[in-house]
């Protein structure tokens, strides 16, 4: 199954970012496909390179880097809903993109299931 | 020799529904759905909109954010006819449990029971929800 993924809450204030993360590991590990993750809402906050938790704790940011490192996900994280939250170029962690909800919306069209993670 | 680029793109056109469950303001979501389904409505795909659970006040007349100095987006709803988005859905135990009528709305709508609506979800290809 080629899979799109959105993510619309923040990290650590919210157990989505957990869950589509583990849901994504499995998927992948099972052999199916992830054209992208979409971050909406304050899930854009999944992306910020500012993030610094205490070090007994999941490091959600770079968790998601790691992922796309060892497959071919694209980390995407909406431009608009970033902008209002202060996720620009200058915030944005390595290993993610900006990009529009048009794209997002693309890859609804192009993937076989889109999964919402969301409150 | 063949170019793909001179034979026009079969276009996939899925049945996609946003899912409205939160009120208008107090949190973002209803201004954010909006903004998506204004992008997607620029996509020639089959797009529906649903209201349930608080979400139906997001389409009530007579908003005054404003006082709150909350932006007032609820009039945008009112012109998704003109980005072609016309197949809007309202819950019907979501409106009666509110006191509310198909009258108090901004826009037309088609009232469906519970049970209607999740099969009308089941008949989607993508379910957007906030």
């Amino acid at each position: 199954m080629d899979y799109v993924i959105m993510v619309n809450e923040g990290p650590y204030n919210h157990q989505a970012s957990d869950s589509a993360y583990h849901f994504a590991t499995h998927a992948l590990d099972k052999g199916h496909s992830i054209r992208r993750i979409f971050f909406y809402y304050d899930g854009v906050l999944n992306g910020t390179k500012f993030s610094a938790p205490q070090s007994d704790d999941r490091n959600i940011v770079k968790r998601w880097a790691a992922l796309a490192e060892d497959h071919p996900v694209d980390l995407a994280i909406c431009v608009a809903a970033g902008l209002r939250r202060g996720i620009t170029d200058d915030s944005l962690a390595d290993g993610f993109r900006i990009t529009g909800l048009g794209e997002f919306i693309e890859s609804c069209i192009d993937a076989e299931r889109t999964v919402v993670f969301g409150d | 020799m063949t170019h793909p680029d001179d034979t026009p793109a079969e276009i996939v056109v899925k049945r996609f529904l946003y899912v409205n469950r939160k009120a208008p303001h107090g949190t973002i979501y209803a201004l954010e759905e909006l903004e998506m389904v204004l992008i997607a409505a620029m996509f020639e795909q089959d797009v529906h909109l649903a209201f349930l659970d608080d979400g139906v006040f997001q389409i009530k007349k007579n908003q005054k954010p404003a006082e709150l100095a909350l932006k007032d987006f609820s009039k945008t709803y009112g012109a998704l006819e003109d980005y072609g988005v016309e197949k809007i859905y309202v819950e019907k135990e979501s409106i009666e449990e509110r006191g509310l009528t198909p009258d108090d709305f901004i826009i037309p709508t088609t009232v469906l029971r519970r049970d209607d609506m999740s099969a009308l979800m089941e008949s989607m290809d993508v379910v957007l929800t906030a």
